[in-house]
Formats: structure tokens, sequence, C-alpha cells
């Protein structure tokens, strides 16, 4: 039976700290289920501190079932979720930072009011300045006093994004990250997803066959129907993975 | 299921029995007449429809917190046999209030919070029918049954109130007030019978929840195939 | 301590969003209007009915307005699934909540006070001798609109036909305050008014009942 304190907050406190505590995954036997139909099923994963994991599998396998989980939007109807490594102390960045198919940001607001927003909710310091920070990485700061609902699609990915580590996540997790972008957005999310993972993030994402992106990951996992089919850490293939699983 | 046979009988006996004790054995009332014996129905199923809600409103709080859908089946079963009962209630109320005062209805302060606790369950029961996936069902009908039970004394208090800024009829007076010796035995007897009945209907209604929804179980796993 | 400052930002939030469109305020102001007039045209008050029934018609029309207004709360936070990235990133979801009802209340108030001028002209009913108690009912009225309509727009979000269900799950809830709320204001706008403190005393407890309700069961209303 699902846990009765299943909360997102559960797990970060108020006091915040700019070190990146280290922190991995652990699901133990998570099921997820809809009205008699297993989104996932029994499913057991380990990603290690810094790891670079893609999740694999065709539409409808359970990848962003599962990272929604991860996230702690979605409670599982049993099983267990916890993040090896997280310190009492790495509040704001012990909540995994996520990105998914939506920007989950304010259209009516501009981007630098979303940052901010998004900083002073997760107690960030000084998040008027960590938010120019953040726009400057991305990308946006020429655009940072425009309404989010002006971007275009390749803006909103980035929007996203800053938005995801506005509080300095130890964990990032990615649903299908390389959807609507051209190659140029493409190669400049490789760039910037390789680099948070070698800052010490632990990075999940999920994808749909082979790209610049998938080049990143140091470990593949395929889902099929709601549970574990494949892992390269057993000794499957990443390419084989990467393009079988892939529609 | 042999002892859903024997609830059953032994509800519809206890209702014929305590239907004859209403027209037979209680003494007539002197000012009303006959009418007055709608007086056991009406406050029996009254009683007995406010206790299902109540086993609605802890089905609710123990779906929302152990989440087995077993308390989905029983909630969703008291609250139509409770909306039943109340029904029964809002049209005994009137059938008594005719003859003797000529009007249907006086907005009495005990038949109008009845009518609203009557539109709060047909609310649930219309918000259970507007959500597909049976988990979510459960949980925000259970949310919002919570809402609704806690907003009943809420309800009758301030309708209480209101009714002493503008008086009118009561109806039905003060139950079981002042009652003669044999009619409060009748009275106690058909309270008693209403409640098994109330009992008989849910556990059958209960049964019928529990294979809907291993119905629907299946359809979905084929309809994934 | 967190609940508070997250609640105080997002409320900024809720704020700031509703004052750069007013789409909200107008269409509640405008709506509460309609409804007043039409209400006038039904019934044809003379000035003496008017005492009688004015302040209970402008409870009804406030209640319909905010059923109406209620509904977008949660609905806007669906287009971009905002409502999942406020989760992760607040401390407690009660601040969600909080933020929202006192946006809803305090929109509720204004509109109120916008068209109180207005009602005291088309009904003929001074407002001003009692006016601060008069708006002490409206305070408590309101917010026990608006605990429970925010609530409920959370559940009727997620449900079919939520434009019509959010109504019908919102005013059979609200009787109480309905008819409280307009006794009490009946009673004050009176040629001789008499303030009912048993019956504002009345809504502050419905109010405390319903944010505690709030309070326990919040964040199972935003579960997924």
């Amino acid at each position: 039976m699902p846990n009765f304190k299943f909360r997102i907050s559960d797990w970060s406190i108020s006091v915040t700290s700019p070190a990146l505590s280290p922190t991995g995954l652990r699901f133990e036997n998570i099921d997820k289920r809809y009205g008699g139909l297993f989104a996932l099923r029994r499913v057991s994963l380990e990603i290690a501190p810094g790891e670079c994991v893609v999740l694999a599998g065709r539409n409808g396998s359970g990848k962003t079932t599962l990272l929604r989980i991860a996230s702690r939007i979605v409670r599982p109807t049993a099983g267990k979720l916890s993040f090896p490594g997280a310190s009492s102390e790495s509040a704001g960045n012990g909540r995994p930072g996520y990105v998914a198919h939506t920007t989950m940001v304010y259209d009516e607001l501009t981007a630098e009011e979303n940052l901010v927003l998004f900083a002073k909710l997760q107690d960030v310091e000084q998040p008027a300045v960590r938010a120019e920070e953040l726009l400057h990485e991305v990308g946006l700061y020429e655009r940072r006093n425009s309404p989010v609902r002006t971007f275009s699609r390749g803006m909103r990915q980035r929007i996203a994004i800053a938005r995801a580590l506005i509080h300095r996540p130890s964990v990032l997790l990615f649903d299908e990250p390389a959807t609507g972008l051209d190659p140029t957005g493409i190669s400049w999310l490789a760039k910037t997803l390789g680099e948070v993972n070698r800052s010490g993030c632990t990075v999940v994402m999920s994808l749909h066959g082979e790209s610049e992106i998938s080049a990143l990951a140091s470990r593949a996992v395929q889902l099929d129907a709601g549970s574990v089919v494949a892992d390269t850490k057993s000794g499957a293939s990443l390419r084989s993975i990467l393009t079988f699983g892939g529609c | 299921m042999a002892k859903r046979i024997v609830l059953g009988f032994v509800a519809i006996l206890l209702v014929i029995a305590a239907g004859y004790a209403s027209f037979f054995v209680a003494p007539t009332e002197r000012t009303m007449g006959d009418i007055q014996r709608i007086f056991y129905f009406h406050v029996g199923s009254a009683w007995a429809g406010m206790d299902a809600f109540f086993v609605c409103f802890l089905a609710n709080l123990l779906y929302v917190w152990k989440r087995k859908p077993t308390y989905d089946f029983l909630g969703v079963s008291c609250a139509e046999v409770g909306l039943v009962l109340t029904t029964v209630v809002l049209i005994t109320g009137p059938i008594w209030a005719h003859p003797v005062w000529g009007i249907w209805w006086t907005w009495d302060a005990r038949l109008t919070s009845t009518f609203v606790l009557w539109l709060l369950y047909v609310s649930y029961l219309l918000l259970r029918s507007l959500i597909e996936e049976p988990e979510r069902r459960a949980l925000l009908s259970a949310l919002f049954g919570i809402f609704a039970f806690i907003d009943v004394p809420l309800v009758f208090f301030s309708i209480r109130w209101w009714r002493t800024q503008h008086p009118s009829p009561v109806i039905m007076g003060g139950s079981g007030s002042g009652l003669d010796p044999t009619m409060s035995k009748v009275f106690f007897f058909n309270v008693l019978a209403m409640h098994v009945f109330a009992a008989f209907l849910i556990v059958e209604r209960y049964v019928v929840e529990k294979m809907k929804h291993e119905v629907d179980l299946l359809q979905r796993e084929a309809e994934a195939l | 301590m967190s609940l508070l400052s997250n609640t105080a930002t997002l409320l900024g939030k809720e704020l700031r969003t509703e004052f750069r469109s007013r789409e909200l305020l107008t269409t509640t102001v405008v709506f509460i209007l309609v409804v007043l007039i039409l209400f006038s045209f039904a019934i044809n008050p003379t000035s003496e009915e008017s005492r009688e029934f004015g302040p209970g018609l402008l409870w009804l029309a406030i209640l319909f307005a905010a059923s109406l207004m209620l509904q977008p709360c949660f609905l806007r936070e669906q287009a971009n699934d905002t409502l999942s990235s406020l989760r992760l990133a607040v401390s407690d979801p009660f601040s969600i909540f909080l933020a929202k009802l006192i946006a809803n209340t305090l929109f509720l108030l204004l509109t109120e006070v916008l068209m109180l001028p207005l009602f005291a002209a088309f009904y003929n009913i001074p407002v001003l001798p009692q006016l601060h108690y008069l708006l002490l009912v409206l305070f408590l009225g309101s917010l026990g609109v608006s605990i429970a309509g925010t609530a409920l727009s959370a559940i009727s979000a997620q449900a079919r036909m939520r434009e019509l269900l959010l109504p019908l799950l919102l005013l059979p809830l609200l009787t109480p305050v309905l008819v409280v709320s307009a006794t009490v204001s009946v009673s004050l706008l009176d040629r001789e008014p008499v303030v009912q403190w048993k019956g504002i005393g009345f809504l502050a407890v419905f109010d405390l009942i319903f944010l505690t309700a709030l309070w326990l069961f919040g964040e199972y209303l935003l579960e997924e």
C-alpha cells in the first residue's frame, strides 16, 4: 500500500545550501495502476548519483509515468521511491528538477517573473539574481520581459529548463527533451545537459532513438508495457535499446 | 450469500410488520386523525437515511486514508440508499402536510434542511458520474462527500435559525415528543425496521458495485490488448 | 515560515495575473449587475418590499457570480500543467489553496464594494448607516464562498462538464452562507437596523470549519 505520508514536501527542508549533494534514485517495486491498467508493473531500478540515464521504449511503455513518479507529482499505487544521498541540508536542491512536454510556467507572466516566482517558492537565495543568471545561461536574457506566450517552441523548451534548474537540483528528470527542436536546438540541449551532468547532477531522460543527446548517456534502460525489459548495466547494448525501443 | 438472503427476509418481514403496526396497532392520533400514521414511516426513513449518510462519511474518510476500493463501494451504496430514503421523507412530508394544512410545502426547518441534504447527495452522485477513471472518481467523490457531510450540521443550524426569524407551520411537530407509550413502541419499531431495510439495500448495492467494478476492470484490460 | 512566504509569493502571482488582464473582475462585476437588473424586472419591488427582498437578491447574485468566477481558479493551472510545477516547488500544498482563496475573497469583495452603490440605488436601500457591519457580513460571507469554492473548483476541474458541475456542487454546499448572510443583511438594512451577532458568529464558524477541512484534505484534492 502506498505510504500515507507520501508528500512532495516530505523531504525538502528549509535551509538552503548552494553545494550540490550527489543524489541517486531508487525505485522499489513501483506499481502504477489506472483503473485496472498497469502503467507500471513492479519496476525496480537503482540509479547511482551522477549517472546519466536514458529511458527508452515505445509510446505507452511507461516512461512518462515513471518520470512523473520520480518527480513526486504522481503517487505510485504501490512501491517505494527514495533518493539515496540526498542530505537534509540539500533543501531546495533535494527536489528533482523536472522538464515535461509542457513548459509548466505561466504564459501571462514574463520569463523573468516566472523564474523569480519559482526561485522564491523554493527558498532560493537571492531569487532575482539567480533568475538573471539562469536567463543568461539559457540565452533568454534579451527576452526576459516578454510574456512566455510569445515564445517559440525552442524558447519554451529553454524557459522550462531554466525553471527546472532554478533551485540547483541534484537530480534532473527530462521527458523527451528533443521533441520539436531543430538541430541547433538539439546541439545546444546536448551541450547544456552535458554540463549539468558534469557538475554532479544525476540526469534521467526519456528518449526515442539515437541523437547527440543519447550520446551523453552512460546507461540506458528500456521499458515495455510498464516493465523494465533491458538495461545496459546488465549487459544489453546501448544501441539496441535505443533503436529497438524507439518506435 | 446465505447471510444476504436471511438479511433480506428479515428486512422485508420487519418492514411489513412495521407497516402493520403503524396502521393497526398504533392508536389514532387525536387532532390529525389517520394521516398522522405516516409519521412513523417518515421519521423512520429520515433517521435511517441520516445514518446511511453518516456511514457514507466514514467510508469516505476510510477511503482517503486507506485507498481500498471496498470503501468506495460502501460509500456510493450508502449515498444512494440514503438518497432514496431522503426522497421518501421529502414525499411523505407533503403528503402529511396537505390534508392537515391544505398546503404542500411550508419551508419548515427540518424539511428544508432535508431538501438541501438531498441536493448535496444528488451532487455527490452526479460528480461520480462525471469522472471516468475509477481511482480518481473514488478519491474526488470521497473528498466531496467529506465536505458535504461536514456541511450537514451547518445546514440544519442555519435553516433552523433562519426559521426563527420567519416562523411557519412545523410539519410533524417534535418527533417523539410526548408520544403515547404504544405510539412510542410503534415508532421505535419503525425506526428499527427502516434501519434493517436500509442495511439490506446497502449490502445488495455494494455487491452490485463490486461486480460492476470487476467487469469494468476486465473491459479495460480487454481494450488495452 | 515557509507556508506564509509561499502563500505570499503565490498570492502576489494570483493578483498580478488578474490585474494584468482584469478579465475575472470585469466579467464578475458585469454579471452581478445584469443579475440585479434582471431580478428587478422579474420581481418589480416597491420601496418597502425592496428592503426585505433586496439583500437576499444581492447575496443570490453574489453566489451565482462566484460560482462562475471560481471556475478558472484551477482550470487555468491546467493549460501548461503549472499545477504540477507549483506542487513541486512549494513546501506545503496548502499554500496553493490559501493564496487562491485569499485572492478569490479579495476579488469578490472588490466586486461587491463596486456593486454596493448601484445596489443601493436600484433597490432604494440606504447602505451607508450600517456600512461597517455590512462590510463585515460581506467579508465573512465572501470568505466562506471562497473557501468552499476554491476547494470545489479543484474537484470540478478534474471532471467532465466542469462549467455546470461547479455551481451544482457549490450552491447546495453554500446554503448556510446564503441563508445567514441574507438574513443578517436584511436585519441590518431594515428601517430599524439590528445587528444579528449570532448570524455573524455563525459565518465565522462556517469559515473556520471549512478552512480547517481544506487544510486537512487539500493535498489529496491535488493528488495525481
